[in-house]
Protein backbone atom coordinates (compact mmCIF):
# COMPACT_ATOMS: atom_id res chain seq x y z
CA UNK A 1 0.00 0.00 0.00
CA UNK A 2 2.65 2.02 1.00
CA UNK A 3 3.92 1.95 -2.99
CA UNK A 4 0.63 3.59 -4.17
CA UNK A 5 0.47 6.13 -1.50
CA UNK A 6 3.04 8.86 -1.47
CA UNK A 7 3.72 10.66 1.64
CA UNK A 8 2.80 14.02 0.04
CA UNK A 9 -0.85 13.00 0.25
CA UNK A 10 -0.73 11.84 4.07
CA UNK A 11 0.34 14.87 4.66
CA UNK A 12 -1.51 17.36 2.79
CA UNK A 13 -4.61 15.42 4.38
CA UNK A 14 -2.71 15.67 7.73
CA UNK A 15 -2.33 19.83 7.24
CA UNK A 16 -5.63 19.70 6.14
CA UNK A 17 -7.40 18.43 9.17
CA UNK A 18 -5.26 20.26 11.31
CA UNK A 19 -6.40 23.89 9.74
CA UNK A 20 -10.12 22.38 9.32
CA UNK A 21 -10.05 21.94 12.94
CA UNK A 22 -8.37 25.47 14.01
CA UNK A 23 -10.84 27.11 12.51
CA UNK A 24 -13.95 25.27 13.60
CA UNK A 25 -12.01 26.10 16.93
CA UNK A 26 -12.21 29.92 16.33
CA UNK A 27 -15.31 30.01 14.46
CA UNK A 28 -17.55 28.08 16.41
CA UNK A 29 -19.99 29.34 19.39
CA UNK A 30 -20.68 26.04 21.23
CA UNK A 31 -17.87 25.08 23.51
CA UNK A 32 -18.16 21.30 22.88
CA UNK A 33 -17.67 21.92 18.79
CA UNK A 34 -14.77 23.88 20.07
CA UNK A 35 -13.37 21.20 21.62
CA UNK A 36 -13.87 18.93 18.38
CA UNK A 37 -11.82 21.44 16.53
CA UNK A 38 -8.98 20.89 19.10
CA UNK A 39 -9.70 17.44 18.94
CA UNK A 40 -9.31 17.05 15.01
CA UNK A 41 -5.87 19.13 15.52
CA UNK A 42 -4.26 16.53 17.62
CA UNK A 43 -5.71 13.41 15.66
CA UNK A 44 -4.13 16.21 12.04
CA UNK A 45 -0.84 15.75 14.66
CA UNK A 46 -1.15 11.76 15.13
CA UNK A 47 -1.20 11.03 11.48
CA UNK A 48 1.69 13.29 11.03
CA UNK A 49 3.58 11.39 13.64
CA UNK A 50 2.32 7.88 12.49
CA UNK A 51 3.08 8.76 8.69
CA UNK A 52 6.69 10.03 9.50
CA UNK A 53 7.48 7.06 11.38
CA UNK A 54 6.20 4.32 8.67
CA UNK A 55 7.82 6.25 5.85
CA UNK A 56 10.77 7.83 6.77
CA UNK A 57 11.70 6.01 9.90
CA UNK A 58 10.34 2.67 10.04
CA UNK A 59 13.31 1.27 12.03
CA UNK A 60 11.99 2.67 15.15
CA UNK A 61 8.95 3.39 16.95
CA UNK A 62 9.09 6.38 18.35
CA UNK A 63 6.61 8.32 16.35
CA UNK A 64 3.78 5.43 16.95
CA UNK A 65 4.19 5.41 20.80
CA UNK A 66 4.22 9.55 20.66
CA UNK A 67 0.40 9.41 19.23
CA UNK A 68 -0.46 7.11 21.96
CA UNK A 69 0.52 8.88 24.62
CA UNK A 70 -1.20 12.35 22.22
CA UNK A 71 -4.51 9.97 22.10
CA UNK A 72 -4.49 9.15 26.20
CA UNK A 73 -3.93 12.74 27.04
CA UNK A 74 -6.47 14.21 24.89
CA UNK A 75 -8.70 12.07 26.70
CA UNK A 76 -7.94 13.59 29.86
CA UNK A 77 -8.06 16.50 28.60
CA UNK A 78 -11.05 16.59 26.82
CA UNK A 79 -12.50 14.90 30.40
CA UNK A 80 -11.20 18.10 32.30
CA UNK A 81 -12.97 20.31 29.86
CA UNK A 82 -15.85 18.37 29.79
CA UNK A 83 -15.97 18.85 33.65
CA UNK A 84 -15.59 22.40 33.85
CA UNK A 85 -18.39 23.03 30.58
CA UNK A 86 -21.24 21.56 32.84
CA UNK A 87 -20.22 23.01 35.85
CA UNK A 88 -20.70 26.09 34.07
CA UNK A 89 -24.13 24.56 32.53
CA UNK A 90 -25.06 24.62 35.91
CA UNK A 91 -23.98 27.91 36.91
CA UNK A 92 -25.45 30.04 33.86
CA UNK A 93 -27.59 27.49 31.72
CA UNK A 94 -25.55 27.45 28.31
CA UNK A 95 -22.67 26.24 27.00
CA UNK A 96 -22.70 29.18 24.29
CA UNK A 97 -19.41 31.29 23.94
CA UNK A 98 -21.54 34.35 23.21
CA UNK A 99 -22.53 34.31 26.92
CA UNK A 100 -18.74 33.40 28.36
CA UNK A 101 -18.56 36.92 28.87
CA UNK A 102 -18.62 38.34 32.05
CA UNK A 103 -15.04 39.00 31.91
CA UNK A 104 -14.13 41.30 29.33
CA UNK A 105 -11.22 44.21 28.63
CA UNK B 1 18.15 0.39 37.82
CA UNK B 2 20.62 1.17 40.68
CA UNK B 3 19.41 2.81 43.70
CA UNK B 4 21.73 6.28 42.95
CA UNK B 5 20.02 6.64 39.72
CA UNK B 6 16.36 6.48 41.27
CA UNK B 7 17.98 9.12 43.91
CA UNK B 8 18.63 11.29 41.04
CA UNK B 9 14.69 11.48 40.30
CA UNK B 10 14.60 12.69 44.06
CA UNK B 11 12.33 15.95 43.33
CA UNK B 12 9.83 13.76 41.99
CA UNK B 13 10.04 10.85 44.44
CA UNK B 14 9.60 13.36 47.29
CA UNK B 15 6.50 15.11 45.11
CA UNK B 16 4.42 11.73 44.71
CA UNK B 17 5.13 10.59 48.14
CA UNK B 18 3.75 14.14 49.17
CA UNK B 19 0.49 13.66 46.94
CA UNK B 20 0.02 10.03 48.09
CA UNK B 21 0.61 11.62 51.78
CA UNK B 22 -2.31 13.42 51.15
CA UNK B 23 -4.40 11.15 49.60
CA UNK B 24 -4.58 9.03 52.80
CA UNK B 25 -4.95 11.92 54.98
CA UNK B 26 -7.84 12.64 53.33
CA UNK B 27 -8.99 8.70 53.76
CA UNK B 28 -7.94 8.72 57.53
CA UNK B 29 -8.79 12.25 58.74
CA UNK B 30 -12.43 13.01 60.07
CA UNK B 31 -14.14 16.21 58.74
CA UNK B 32 -13.44 18.02 61.63
CA UNK B 33 -9.60 17.27 61.36
CA UNK B 34 -9.53 18.62 57.96
CA UNK B 35 -8.21 21.38 58.75
CA UNK B 36 -4.97 19.96 59.80
CA UNK B 37 -4.19 19.01 56.29
CA UNK B 38 -3.20 22.35 55.36
CA UNK B 39 -0.45 22.47 58.15
CA UNK B 40 0.86 19.23 57.15
CA UNK B 41 0.87 19.67 53.61
CA UNK B 42 2.97 22.88 54.30
CA UNK B 43 5.57 21.64 56.33
CA UNK B 44 5.73 18.50 54.36
CA UNK B 45 6.40 20.78 50.93
CA UNK B 46 8.99 23.04 53.22
CA UNK B 47 10.88 19.72 53.59
CA UNK B 48 10.74 18.81 49.96
CA UNK B 49 11.93 21.97 49.55
CA UNK B 50 14.96 21.37 51.65
CA UNK B 51 16.00 18.05 50.87
CA UNK B 52 15.81 19.87 46.84
CA UNK B 53 18.93 21.62 48.46
CA UNK B 54 20.64 19.11 49.64
CA UNK B 55 23.86 18.60 46.56
CA UNK B 56 23.46 15.55 44.95
CA UNK B 57 24.90 13.63 42.06
CA UNK B 58 23.63 14.23 38.57
CA UNK B 59 22.96 12.49 35.61
CA UNK B 60 20.33 11.25 32.99
CA UNK B 61 18.37 7.97 33.25
CA UNK B 62 15.75 6.16 31.37
CA UNK B 63 18.08 6.06 28.07
CA UNK B 64 18.20 9.70 28.61
CA UNK B 65 14.92 10.43 28.58
CA UNK B 66 15.17 12.19 32.18
CA UNK B 67 17.72 14.51 32.27
CA UNK B 68 19.36 16.24 35.80
CA UNK B 69 22.28 18.92 35.76
CA UNK B 70 22.90 21.80 38.30
CA UNK B 71 20.95 24.29 36.75
CA UNK B 72 17.82 22.45 36.46
CA UNK B 73 17.64 21.60 40.24
CA UNK B 74 18.02 24.78 40.64
CA UNK B 75 15.55 25.91 38.74
CA UNK B 76 13.05 23.49 40.52
CA UNK B 77 14.47 24.00 43.81
CA UNK B 78 12.98 28.01 42.85
CA UNK B 79 9.88 26.68 41.81
CA UNK B 80 9.43 24.65 44.69
CA UNK B 81 10.02 27.85 46.58
CA UNK B 82 7.05 29.17 45.05
CA UNK B 83 5.04 26.49 45.65
CA UNK B 84 5.34 26.08 48.92
CA UNK B 85 4.63 30.09 49.37
CA UNK B 86 1.26 29.75 47.69
CA UNK B 87 0.65 26.47 49.93
CA UNK B 88 1.03 29.11 52.82
CA UNK B 89 -1.19 31.41 51.68
CA UNK B 90 -4.05 29.10 50.23
CA UNK B 91 -5.03 28.80 54.27
CA UNK B 92 -7.45 31.28 54.31
CA UNK B 93 -9.54 30.52 51.19
CA UNK B 94 -9.52 27.26 52.01
CA UNK B 95 -10.81 27.66 55.66
CA UNK B 96 -14.22 29.34 54.18
CA UNK B 97 -17.05 27.05 54.64
CA UNK B 98 -17.88 26.40 51.01
CA UNK B 99 -14.44 24.66 50.70
CA UNK B 100 -14.38 22.59 53.85
CA UNK B 101 -14.10 19.15 52.18
CA UNK B 102 -12.10 20.05 49.41
CA UNK B 103 -9.11 21.54 51.01
CA UNK B 104 -7.19 17.75 50.08
CA UNK B 105 -8.40 18.14 46.60
CA UNK B 106 -6.78 21.41 45.94
CA UNK B 107 -3.32 20.07 47.31
CA UNK B 108 -3.80 17.08 45.47
CA UNK B 109 -4.27 18.90 42.09
CA UNK B 110 -1.55 21.59 42.89
CA UNK B 111 0.84 19.27 43.63
CA UNK B 112 0.02 16.92 40.51
CA UNK B 113 0.90 20.07 38.39
CA UNK B 114 4.29 20.64 40.18
CA UNK B 115 5.31 16.61 39.46
CA UNK B 116 4.54 18.06 35.90
CA UNK B 117 6.72 21.34 36.57
CA UNK B 118 9.58 19.47 37.52
CA UNK B 119 9.15 16.24 34.75
CA UNK B 120 8.70 18.85 32.26
CA UNK B 121 12.17 20.77 33.26
CA UNK B 122 14.01 17.45 33.24
CA UNK B 123 13.03 16.34 29.86
CA UNK B 124 15.56 15.21 28.11
CA UNK B 125 13.04 13.47 25.01
CA UNK B 126 10.81 15.39 23.70
CA UNK B 127 7.59 13.36 24.52
CA UNK B 128 8.72 13.53 28.57
CA UNK B 129 8.58 17.56 27.63
CA UNK B 130 4.84 17.01 26.62
CA UNK B 131 3.68 14.60 29.40
CA UNK B 132 4.95 17.26 31.90
CA UNK B 133 3.67 20.22 30.51
CA UNK B 134 0.14 18.59 29.94
CA UNK B 135 0.53 17.70 33.73
CA UNK B 136 1.05 21.05 34.28
CA UNK B 137 -1.42 22.20 32.75
CA UNK B 138 -4.35 19.94 33.63
CA UNK B 139 -4.39 19.81 36.81
CA UNK B 140 -4.36 23.63 37.07
CA UNK B 141 -7.57 23.86 34.81
CA UNK B 142 -9.71 22.28 36.96
CA UNK B 143 -8.03 24.72 40.04
CA UNK B 144 -9.00 27.48 37.94
CA UNK B 145 -12.93 26.18 38.03
CA UNK B 146 -12.45 25.27 41.65
CA UNK B 147 -15.18 27.32 42.95
CA UNK B 148 -18.35 25.49 42.03
CA UNK B 149 -20.73 28.39 42.09
CA UNK B 150 -18.87 31.55 41.13
CA UNK B 151 -19.43 31.52 37.57
CA UNK B 152 -16.25 33.66 37.03
CA UNK B 153 -14.50 30.61 37.90
CA UNK B 154 -15.89 28.38 35.53
CA UNK B 155 -15.19 31.09 33.03
CA UNK B 156 -11.83 30.86 33.87
CA UNK B 157 -11.19 27.45 33.51
CA UNK B 158 -12.82 26.73 30.31
CA UNK B 159 -10.87 29.74 29.39
CA UNK B 160 -7.51 27.95 30.46
CA UNK B 161 -8.24 24.83 29.22
CA UNK B 162 -9.39 25.24 25.58
CA UNK B 163 -6.88 27.83 25.07
CA UNK B 164 -3.92 25.45 26.38
CA UNK B 165 -5.49 22.78 24.48
CA UNK B 166 -5.19 24.67 21.01
CA UNK B 167 -1.98 26.13 22.28
CA UNK B 168 -0.99 22.13 22.87
CA UNK B 169 -1.93 20.99 19.75
CA UNK B 170 0.38 24.04 17.99
CA UNK B 171 2.80 22.92 19.99
CA UNK B 172 2.72 18.94 18.95
CA UNK B 173 2.51 19.93 15.06
CA UNK B 174 5.50 21.97 15.42
CA UNK B 175 6.95 18.92 16.97
CA UNK B 176 5.95 16.27 14.15
CA UNK B 177 7.26 18.33 11.56
CA UNK B 178 10.44 18.70 13.88
CA UNK B 179 9.81 14.72 13.93
CA UNK B 180 9.85 14.60 10.41
CA UNK B 181 12.60 16.42 9.57
CA UNK B 182 15.48 15.12 11.73
CA UNK B 183 14.00 11.59 13.06
CA UNK B 184 15.17 11.86 16.81
CA UNK B 185 12.97 13.08 19.51
CA UNK B 186 15.82 13.30 21.79
CA UNK B 187 17.02 16.42 23.01
CA UNK B 188 20.80 14.99 23.16
CA UNK B 189 21.28 13.07 19.51
CA UNK B 190 19.37 16.15 17.83
CA UNK B 191 20.79 16.95 14.88
CA UNK B 192 19.30 20.64 13.38
CA UNK B 193 20.30 21.42 9.08
CA UNK B 194 18.73 24.28 9.37
CA UNK B 195 16.59 23.93 6.67
CA UNK B 196 13.37 25.30 6.29
CA UNK B 197 11.41 22.37 7.82
CA UNK B 198 13.22 22.70 11.13
CA UNK B 199 12.43 26.50 11.24
CA UNK B 200 8.41 25.90 10.12
CA UNK B 201 8.19 23.60 13.32
CA UNK B 202 10.17 25.57 15.48
CA UNK B 203 7.19 28.61 14.33
CA UNK B 204 4.94 26.32 15.73
CA UNK B 205 6.54 24.89 18.85
CA UNK B 206 7.26 28.47 19.62
CA UNK B 207 4.12 29.66 19.23
CA UNK B 208 3.16 26.58 21.48
CA UNK B 209 4.84 27.26 24.34
CA UNK B 210 4.65 31.08 23.97
CA UNK B 211 0.74 30.53 25.09
CA UNK B 212 1.87 29.11 28.27
CA UNK B 213 4.12 32.23 29.14
CA UNK B 214 1.53 34.53 27.45
CA UNK B 215 4.06 36.28 25.34
CA UNK B 216 2.10 38.73 23.44
CA UNK B 217 0.39 37.77 20.06
CA UNK B 218 -0.78 34.75 22.72
CA UNK B 219 -1.59 36.73 25.33
CA UNK B 220 -5.94 37.09 25.25
CA UNK B 221 -6.45 34.57 27.68
CA UNK B 222 -4.10 35.53 30.27
CA UNK B 223 -6.09 38.66 32.15
CA UNK B 224 -9.33 36.70 32.05
CA UNK B 225 -8.39 33.42 33.85
CA UNK B 226 -5.72 35.42 36.25
CA UNK B 227 -9.66 37.59 36.67
CA UNK B 228 -11.89 34.61 37.27
CA UNK B 229 -9.69 31.81 39.26
CA UNK B 230 -9.22 31.87 42.74
CA UNK B 231 -6.27 33.59 43.83
CA UNK B 232 -4.28 31.11 45.06
CA UNK B 233 -4.68 29.75 41.83
CA UNK B 234 -4.04 32.86 39.97
CA UNK B 235 -0.17 33.05 41.45
CA UNK B 236 0.18 29.68 40.99
CA UNK B 237 -0.03 30.54 37.17
CA UNK B 238 1.52 33.55 37.39
CA UNK B 239 4.64 32.25 39.38
CA UNK B 240 5.14 28.81 38.70
CA UNK B 241 3.50 27.81 35.58
CA UNK B 242 4.77 30.77 33.82
CA UNK B 243 8.42 30.60 35.25
CA UNK B 244 8.06 26.77 34.52
CA UNK B 245 7.39 27.46 30.46
CA UNK B 246 10.32 30.52 30.66
CA UNK B 247 13.12 28.05 31.94
CA UNK B 248 12.24 25.40 29.55
CA UNK B 249 11.52 27.58 26.52
CA UNK B 250 15.55 28.70 27.53
CA UNK B 251 16.95 25.57 27.64
CA UNK B 252 15.43 24.35 24.79
CA UNK B 253 16.49 27.95 22.84
CA UNK B 254 20.55 27.89 24.68
CA UNK B 255 20.54 23.56 23.60
CA UNK B 256 18.62 21.99 20.94
CA UNK B 257 17.65 25.51 19.17
CA UNK B 258 21.15 26.96 18.94
CA UNK B 259 21.74 26.16 15.15
CA UNK B 260 18.61 28.11 14.21
CA UNK B 261 19.91 30.99 16.07
CA UNK B 262 19.29 33.96 14.14
CA UNK B 263 16.24 33.16 13.09
CA UNK B 264 14.75 32.63 16.86
CA UNK B 265 16.49 35.88 17.91
CA UNK B 266 14.46 37.91 15.32
CA UNK B 267 11.39 36.18 17.13
CA UNK B 268 12.24 36.83 20.21
CA UNK B 269 13.31 40.59 19.23
CA UNK B 270 9.66 41.32 18.18
CA UNK B 271 8.01 39.52 20.43
CA UNK B 272 10.20 40.97 23.34
CA UNK B 273 9.28 44.97 22.51
CA UNK B 274 5.58 43.52 21.76
CA UNK B 275 5.00 41.58 25.14
CA UNK B 276 6.87 44.59 26.89
CA UNK B 277 4.67 47.52 25.24
CA UNK B 278 1.17 45.78 25.30
CA UNK B 279 1.60 44.39 28.07
CA UNK B 280 2.73 48.03 30.05
CA UNK B 281 -0.14 49.89 28.45
CA UNK B 282 -2.85 47.82 29.08
CA UNK B 283 -1.76 47.72 32.78
CA UNK B 284 -2.16 51.53 33.20
CA UNK B 285 -5.94 51.17 32.71
CA UNK B 286 -6.97 48.46 35.13
CA UNK B 287 -8.85 48.50 37.99
CA UNK B 288 -9.41 45.40 38.86
CA UNK B 289 -5.91 44.43 40.89
CA UNK B 290 -5.78 40.17 39.70
CA UNK B 291 -6.43 42.20 36.18
CA UNK B 292 -3.53 45.19 36.80
CA UNK B 293 -1.00 42.17 38.54
CA UNK B 294 -1.79 40.10 34.87
CA UNK B 295 -1.11 42.27 32.66
CA UNK B 296 2.26 43.49 35.26
CA UNK B 297 3.02 39.94 34.72
CA UNK B 298 2.75 39.92 30.90
CA UNK B 299 4.94 42.93 30.81
CA UNK B 300 7.68 41.09 33.22
CA UNK B 301 7.46 37.82 30.61
CA UNK B 302 9.13 40.31 28.29
CA UNK B 303 11.55 41.25 30.09
CA UNK B 304 12.70 37.92 30.51
CA UNK B 305 12.62 37.53 26.97
CA UNK B 306 15.79 39.91 26.88
CA UNK B 307 17.64 37.99 29.20
CA UNK B 308 16.67 34.97 26.49
CA UNK B 309 17.71 36.74 23.56
CA UNK B 310 21.23 36.78 25.16
CA UNK B 311 21.77 33.14 24.37
CA UNK B 312 24.55 32.30 26.47
CA UNK B 313 25.72 31.77 29.72
CA UNK B 314 25.28 35.17 31.18
CA UNK B 315 21.36 35.68 29.27
CA UNK B 316 20.86 31.93 31.63
CA UNK B 317 22.05 33.37 34.84
CA UNK B 318 19.93 36.52 34.13
CA UNK B 319 16.88 34.58 33.29
CA UNK B 320 16.93 32.32 36.31
CA UNK B 321 17.96 35.36 39.03
CA UNK B 322 14.48 37.47 37.48
CA UNK B 323 12.59 34.59 37.45
CA UNK B 324 13.79 33.77 41.58
CA UNK B 325 13.11 37.81 42.60
CA UNK B 326 10.26 37.66 40.12
CA UNK B 327 8.44 34.42 42.42
CA UNK B 328 9.29 36.62 45.42
CA UNK B 329 7.72 39.56 44.82
CA UNK B 330 5.01 38.67 43.01
CA UNK B 331 3.81 36.44 45.52
CA UNK B 332 4.03 39.08 48.03
CA UNK B 333 1.75 41.07 46.05
CA UNK B 334 -0.52 38.06 45.72
CA UNK B 335 -0.25 37.75 49.16
CA UNK B 336 -2.07 40.79 50.24
CA UNK B 337 -3.90 41.03 47.44
CA UNK B 338 -5.33 37.83 48.69
CA UNK B 339 -5.45 38.85 52.16
CA UNK B 340 -7.86 41.76 51.65
CA UNK B 341 -9.79 39.48 49.38
CA UNK B 342 -10.70 37.28 51.66
CA UNK B 343 -11.05 39.11 54.50
CA UNK B 344 -13.13 41.98 52.57
CA UNK B 345 -13.67 40.99 48.80
CA UNK B 346 -12.35 44.30 47.40
CA UNK B 347 -10.15 44.05 44.49
CA UNK B 348 -10.23 47.66 43.18
CA UNK B 349 -7.55 49.99 43.43
CA UNK B 350 -9.39 52.43 44.63
CA UNK B 351 -10.65 50.33 47.63
CA UNK B 352 -7.05 50.80 48.70
CA UNK B 353 -7.32 54.10 49.08
CA UNK B 354 -6.05 55.11 52.53
CA UNK B 355 -5.07 51.48 52.84
CA UNK B 356 -1.85 52.37 54.85
CA UNK B 357 -3.79 53.99 57.99
CA UNK B 358 -5.47 50.95 58.83
CA UNK B 359 -2.94 48.10 57.79
CA UNK B 360 0.51 49.51 57.60
CA UNK B 361 2.40 46.28 57.99
CA UNK B 362 0.57 44.47 54.81
CA UNK B 363 0.72 48.32 52.77
CA UNK B 364 4.65 48.17 53.34
CA UNK B 365 4.87 44.38 51.92
CA UNK B 366 2.82 45.76 48.84
CA UNK B 367 5.14 48.60 48.57
CA UNK B 368 8.16 46.30 48.75
CA UNK B 369 6.68 44.12 46.68
CA UNK B 370 5.94 46.77 43.80
CA UNK B 371 8.88 48.64 44.16
CA UNK B 372 10.76 45.35 43.04
CA UNK B 373 8.84 44.48 40.30
CA UNK B 374 9.11 47.90 39.05
CA UNK B 375 12.78 47.83 39.91
CA UNK B 376 14.07 50.13 42.46
CA UNK B 377 17.40 50.55 43.35
CA UNK B 378 18.05 48.59 46.37
CA UNK B 379 15.80 45.72 46.29
CA UNK B 380 15.81 42.53 44.16
CA UNK B 381 14.14 43.57 41.08
CA UNK B 382 16.53 46.66 40.36
CA UNK B 383 19.39 43.88 39.98
CA UNK B 384 17.16 41.70 37.81
CA UNK B 385 16.34 43.97 35.83
CA UNK B 386 20.03 45.27 35.61
CA UNK B 387 21.16 42.06 34.99
CA UNK B 388 18.91 41.18 32.33
CA UNK B 389 19.83 44.95 30.57
CA UNK B 390 23.35 43.94 30.52
CA UNK B 391 22.43 40.13 29.27
CA UNK B 392 21.10 42.24 26.38
CA UNK B 393 24.13 44.83 25.77
CA UNK B 394 26.30 42.18 25.53
CA UNK B 395 25.13 41.30 22.21
CA UNK B 396 24.86 45.19 21.17
CA UNK B 397 20.58 45.35 20.89
CA UNK B 398 21.03 48.72 21.96
CA UNK B 399 17.05 49.50 20.31
CA UNK B 400 15.91 46.62 22.20
CA UNK B 401 17.91 48.02 25.47
CA UNK B 402 16.43 51.79 25.11
CA UNK B 403 12.64 50.03 24.34
CA UNK B 404 13.00 48.50 27.69
CA UNK B 405 14.31 51.38 29.67
CA UNK B 406 11.35 53.09 28.06
CA UNK B 407 9.12 50.51 29.62
CA UNK B 408 10.53 50.31 32.71
CA UNK B 409 9.75 54.25 33.42
CA UNK B 410 6.09 53.43 31.69
CA UNK B 411 5.29 50.66 34.65
CA UNK B 412 7.19 52.88 37.41
CA UNK B 413 4.34 54.90 36.53
CA UNK B 414 1.31 52.28 37.24
CA UNK B 415 2.90 50.55 40.08
CA UNK B 416 3.06 54.04 42.12
CA UNK B 417 -0.56 54.54 41.09
CA UNK B 418 -1.09 51.64 43.52
CA UNK B 419 1.59 53.30 46.08
CA UNK B 420 -0.29 56.36 45.52
CA UNK B 421 -3.47 54.84 46.50
CA UNK B 422 -2.36 52.96 49.81
CA UNK B 423 -0.03 55.75 51.24
CA UNK B 424 -1.30 59.86 50.01
CA UNK B 425 -5.18 59.25 48.67
CA UNK B 426 -7.54 59.60 51.55
CA UNK B 427 -10.41 57.54 51.92
CA UNK B 428 -14.27 57.98 54.03
CA UNK B 429 -14.61 54.25 54.25
CA UNK B 430 -10.76 52.55 53.85
CA UNK B 431 -10.29 48.78 54.39
CA UNK B 432 -10.81 47.91 57.97
CA UNK B 433 -7.85 46.58 60.21
CA UNK B 434 -7.45 42.88 58.64
CA UNK B 435 -5.32 40.05 61.19
CA UNK B 436 -3.85 37.60 58.86
CA UNK B 437 -3.67 34.19 59.56
CA UNK B 438 -0.21 32.93 60.65
CA UNK B 439 0.45 31.06 57.46
CA UNK B 440 0.01 34.12 55.49
CA UNK B 441 2.28 35.96 57.75
CA UNK B 442 4.80 33.44 57.23
CA UNK B 443 4.71 33.81 53.71
CA UNK B 444 4.39 37.41 53.33
CA UNK B 445 8.11 37.12 56.07
CA UNK B 446 9.57 34.58 53.24
CA UNK B 447 8.66 36.73 50.00
CA UNK B 448 9.71 39.82 51.91
CA UNK B 449 12.73 39.02 53.35
CA UNK B 450 13.63 36.96 49.78
CA UNK B 451 13.05 40.55 48.40
CA UNK B 452 15.82 42.34 50.38
CA UNK B 453 18.08 39.40 50.70
CA UNK B 454 18.36 39.01 46.85
CA UNK B 455 18.60 42.67 46.68
CA UNK B 456 21.64 43.27 49.34
CA UNK B 457 23.71 39.43 49.02
CA UNK B 458 25.09 39.41 45.94
CA UNK B 459 26.62 36.29 46.17
CA UNK B 460 23.42 34.31 45.34
CA UNK B 461 23.80 35.59 41.15
CA UNK B 462 27.40 34.81 41.88
CA UNK B 463 26.15 31.34 42.12
CA UNK B 464 23.79 31.28 39.04
CA UNK B 465 26.34 32.93 37.44
CA UNK B 466 28.81 30.16 38.14
CA UNK B 467 26.40 27.22 37.48
CA UNK B 468 25.72 28.84 34.10
CA UNK B 469 28.94 29.03 32.69
CA UNK B 470 28.57 25.57 30.53
CA UNK B 471 26.06 27.43 28.67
Amino acid sequence: MIDHVPLTHVLIVSTLMFFIGAYGFLTRKNLVTMLIGVELMLNAVNINFVAFDRYLFPSGIEGHFFSLFIIAIAAAEAAVAIAIFINLYRNIRSIDVEHVDKMKY
Amino acid sequence: MTWNELLLMRHEWTLIGLALVLIILEIGLSDEQKNRITISASLLMASITIVGFIPAEHGSIFGGMYVTDPIRILMKNILNIGALIIFLQSNAWLSKASMKNRITEFYLLLVSSLIGVNYMISAGHFLMFYLGLELLTIPIAALAAYEQYNSKSAEAGIKLILSSAFSSAILLFGLSVLYGATGNLYFAGFSFTGSLVTVLGFIFFFSGLAFKISIVPFHLWTADVYEGSPTSVTSYLSVVSKGAAVFVLAILLFTLFRVIQPVWRDVLYATAILTMTIGNLFAIRQQNLKRFLAFSSIAQAGFILLGVINGGGLGMATVIYFVLMYVFSNLAAFGVVQTVEQSTGKLNIDDYNGFYKTNPKLSLTMMLALFSLAGIPPLAGFFGKFFLFTAVAENGFYTLLLVAVLNTVISLYYYLLVVKAMFINKSESPIPVITSDGFMRTSLLIAATGIIVLGFYSPVFDYIMELCTTY
